[in-house]
């Protein structure tokens, strides 16, 4: 390859305490390309990216930019010399506006005011140029994580960035917003920059990489020409085996309803209806997807049936028992007792408690249950115990009950939510985005699951912004928009007509 | 009527002044994320220091700058456990305030032999009261005589640099850079990390910023206010003024309301002392003084719309769990 290398990196190091994030790691970029980077949960992605931007320091090892060796102190130097960065979490400050946001760090003086004007026009300017429209008074907490996205890129640009790194970016993102997202990396690229985009979604890298390296366990196992390689080849050696990228799965058996809902609305904490008038239900042996562009209801939607948000109408029968929940609220626990399990759509806010042990995790919402404890005693034997087979069967890493759960990867502390609830046998499992930021290895063991569940007579109700995962998994897709059910298709349907139910153009035509 | 109000409405800016001062300091330390109920320590120290200076150099001005120096000095303890070692902030605060009034009663009693008292003060060993201009002509003319001469003129000038620093507190929050820099690292300081901007340096200045006020609010009470430092004289207004920040939200301009409200239910409070009042009969004093913490608990309750703390605040930035 002739093409000059925008960043070299050699023999990079780096330990968390006792963990080896990085184990001397060699990668090149070429100048002007967008390169890929990929790997499990915890290969060490987000670490190698932050050091090359300052946010950590190399234990060991050089880092070259267009050519010089350079030492990044600090994120200033990163910066200094063009690199920017958008953090898998994004680094925003929530109460600011966007304009107070971008030009934290690169003021213009010590005084706001001729700062602030430039910066409005730089910013006009930029949103033009890359059609990266946001208001600049916005307030950062009032908008969807798309726009948040778009505010953390004008920040790197601002700072004039020749070398963008984007940690995850299309996490968060809707199909349509991930497209608009490529087109301006492809037109950064065309301007000569150097984008890194880091991603668990291959078909990313497939659609928009000029080169890929693949990370696992903290080591750089291979580097390809995108052109000559397959998402196949891609997957195997991001998990070191062979791995299923479609899931399979035989023809549903749907038999009695497992949940009813009738009528239901519901509002959210600023007292709007965001769940409105939505009827459907679930059987046993069946998957039912709900897609919807994310903030549509659909989170509000699974918290009201599991008892976690009020509801205002409406009712809910669960195996039979009809809960009139407007009038007879019931909350999460007596859902539950009910037959209910529920994964929450924020794993870390709902889900668990982070800096508990992985087994006091592990039967979180259950500890009443006789198995683990009398009275108001608990068994810790049999709890560990209990944990630690679902660590087996769940293939959990790293597997010890006894570790904070924070300590474990993203992708790990999804699949201990999944066993604590799966695990419990419910008639009826909700799951909100049981994959997001998980990697694929862990995607195709919790499809798996998710299927195995629907094939021993349960029913499964599945909240995903991921249209790809809705239309593999689901045995009947209903599409949600702006609080309302707009229609139900089979799976199989085109994917640009679900594209327009989901962005409400039935709707629009009703109307 | 009018006179009477004028006169409790006098001993209220009075009253307010440390409050004031005391919670513009507060305010700095909290908006960059590091709590502070240590402002009562740093106070009481300040007001010793001063009070000890003052009374050896006979001067008012030496007063101020040994109490800002010593607040400054607790202020970086406070910054060092929390800020570079990472330690629990209200625990670093309860131990500073112990420090104080341990130090300033041994100290105190070791030097001047005065049961704990520094030498009184006179003369310029004091700040005294300033006459604005105009103030005696217009004595006389109804209203604005008693709203000018008696509510404006007549106080010392740490009462008028109290009342100054709201808006510059203002102005820096939110009109320069460090001010941006400040809330910022408040409210998100990973978001300053990486925008390469020091987190450890920024939380710094901004505990000095609460030391260099709080050193001003020490010396009001010992050298403008009285005549000397008297043993545990601030009397939990450091409370009162962390009451008084939370109840203005971490506000600049809402902390001055917060604090005259504080200080007047104080002045109303010494005015009602063994008064009958018809109808109610005499009103314990107590009573009184507790309202501004009652009305403190009441809006942390969220009937008064909702406190919402600097979302940083209390907890140290560690960038790699080890
Ligand atoms: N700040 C930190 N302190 C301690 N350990 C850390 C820290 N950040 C990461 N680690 C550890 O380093 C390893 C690599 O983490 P990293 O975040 O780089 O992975 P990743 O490839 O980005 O994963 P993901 O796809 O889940 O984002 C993990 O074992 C993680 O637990
Ligand atoms: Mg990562």
């Amino acid at each position: 390859m002739t093409a000059p290398l925008a960043i070299e990196l050699v023999g990079i190091d780096k330990r968390f305490g006792s963990v080896r994030a990085n184990k001397d790691i060699d990668l090149k970029v070429a100048k002007g390309s967008i390169h890929g980077i990929v790997g499990e949960n915890g290969a060490g992605k987000s670490t190698l990216m932050s050091i090359l931007y300052g946010f950590y320091h190399a234990d060991a090892g050089e880092i070259r930019v267009d050519g010089r060796p350079v030492t990044i102190a600090d994120s200033q130097a990163a910066i200094a010399l063009g690199i920017g960065m958008v953090h898998q979490h994004f680094m925003l400050v929530e109460n600011f506006t966007v304009l107070e946001n971008v030009i934290l760090g690169a003021e213009g003086g010590p005084l706001l005011a001729g700062g602030v004007a430039r910066a409005r026009a730089t910013l006009k300017r930029l949103a033009e140029d890359y059609d990266l429209k946001v208001d600049p008074d916005a307030v950062i907490e009032d908008l969807p994580v798309g726009l948040q996205q778009r505010v953390e890129i004008l920040k790197a640009l601002f700072r004039g960035a020749d070398i963008l790194i984007l940690d995850e970016p299309t996490g968060v993102l809707t199909p349509a917003e991930a497209d608009h997202l490529f087109r301006i990396l492809k037109v950064l690229r065309d301007e000569g920059k150097t984008v890194l985009l880091i991603t668990h979604k291959l078909r990313e890298i497939m659609a928009i990489t000029d080169e890929v390296s693949v990370m696992r366990r903290g080591e750089m196992v291979a580097t390809r020409q995108t052109a000559k390689t397959s998402m196949g080849e891609l997957a195997e050696l991001m998990v070191g085996r062979r791995v299923l990228l479609e899931v399979e799965k035989q023809p549903a058996s749907p038999g009695r309803p497992v949940l009813q809902v009738e009528n239901l609305t519901a509002r959210d904490g600023r007292g709007v209806d965001v769940v409105r008038d939505v009827s459907f239900e679930v059987r046993a042996g069946e998957i039912v997807g709900i897609a919807g562009v994310s903030g549509n209801g659909q989170s509000e939607l699974l918290e009201a049936i599991a008892g976690i948000r009020p509801v205002r109408s409406g009712a809910v029968t669960i195996d039979g028992t009809r809960l009139d929940l407007a009038r007879n609220p019931v909350d999460a626990a007596a859902m539950r007792r009910h037959g209910l399990a529920h994964v929450p759509e924020d794993r870390h806010r709902m889900g668990l408690v982070t800096s508990f042990s992985e087994y006091e995790n592990a039967i979180l919402g259950y500890h009443r249950d006789p198995a683990y404890g009398r009275g108001p005693m608990l068994d810790i034997g049999a709890i560990r115990e209990a944990a630690r087979a679902e660590i087996e069967k769940y293939d959990i890493r790293p597997p010890d009950c006894l570790l904070r759960t924070a300590g474990f990867s993203g992708g790990n502390q999804q699949k201990i939510v999944l066993a604590r609830e799966i695990e419990r046998d419910p008639v009826i499992l909700l799951v909100g985005q049981p994959t997001r930021g998980v990697d694929i290895g862990a995607i195709e063991f919790i499809h798996k699951r998710l299927v195995a569940l629907r094939d021993a007579g349960k029913g499964v109700l599945l909240v995903s912004v991921e249209l790809d995962e809705i239309r593999a998994l689901a045995d009947r897709v209903l599409v949600m928009f702006d609080g309302r059910v707009v229609g139900e298709r089979a799976p199989e349907t085109d994917e640009s007509e679900l594209g327009l139910l989901m962005a409400g153009a039935a709707q629009e035509a009703a109307e | 009527m009018f006179d009477t109000l004028i006169l409790i409405l006098d001993s209220t800016v009075r009253l307010a002044t440390p409050l004031l001062l005391a919670a513009l300091a507060g305010l700095y330390s909290e908006r960059s994320g590091v709590f502070d109920i240590g402002l009562e320590g740093k106070m009481l120290g300040a007001a010793f220091a001063a009070g000890a200076a003052a009374a050896v150099t006979g001067s008012a001005w030496a007063g101020l700058a040994a109490g800002i120096l010593v607040a400054i000095a607790l202020a970086l303890v406070h910054g060092f456990a929390c800020i570079t070692h990472r330690g629990n902030q209200i625990v670093s605060g309860v131990a500073i305030n112990f420090l104080a009034i341990g130090l300033t009663a041994l100290l105190g009693q070791d030097w001047f032999r005065q049961g704990g008292r520094t030498p009184p003060l006179s003369g310029d060993g004091r700040f005294t009261n300033i006459q604005l201009p105009f103030a005696e002509a217009l004595r006389d003319v109804p209203v604005i005589g008693g709203l000018y001469s008696e509510l404006l003129s007549g106080h010392n000038l740490l009462v008028y640099v109290a009342f100054l620093a709201v808006p510059v507190t203002w102005w820096v929050l939110f009109r320069t850079r460090f001010g941006l820099r400040l809330r910022a690292v408040g409210e998100n300081p990973a978001a300053v990390d990486t925008a390469g901007i020091s987190v450890t340096w920024l939380r710094y200045r901004a505990v000095i910023c609460t030391g260099i006020l709080c050193g001003v609010a020490g010396t009001y009470l010992s050298v403008a206010q009285s005549a000397g430092f008297i043993k545990d004289m601030t009397a939990g207004k450091g409370f009162i003024a962390l009451a008084a920040l939370i109840f203005a939200k971490w506000k600049p301009v809402p902390v001055m309301f917060a604090c005259l409200l504080f200080g007047f239910l104080d002045a109303a409070a010494i005015r009602l002392q063994g008064q009958e009042i018809p109808g109610i009969g005499e009103v314990p004093v107590q009573a009184i003084q507790a309202l501004p913490y009652i009305l403190t608990v009441v809006l942390l309750a969220g009937f008064i719309g909702r406190a919402v703390p600097p979302k940083a605040g209390g907890v140290a930035y560690v960038k790699e769990r080890t």
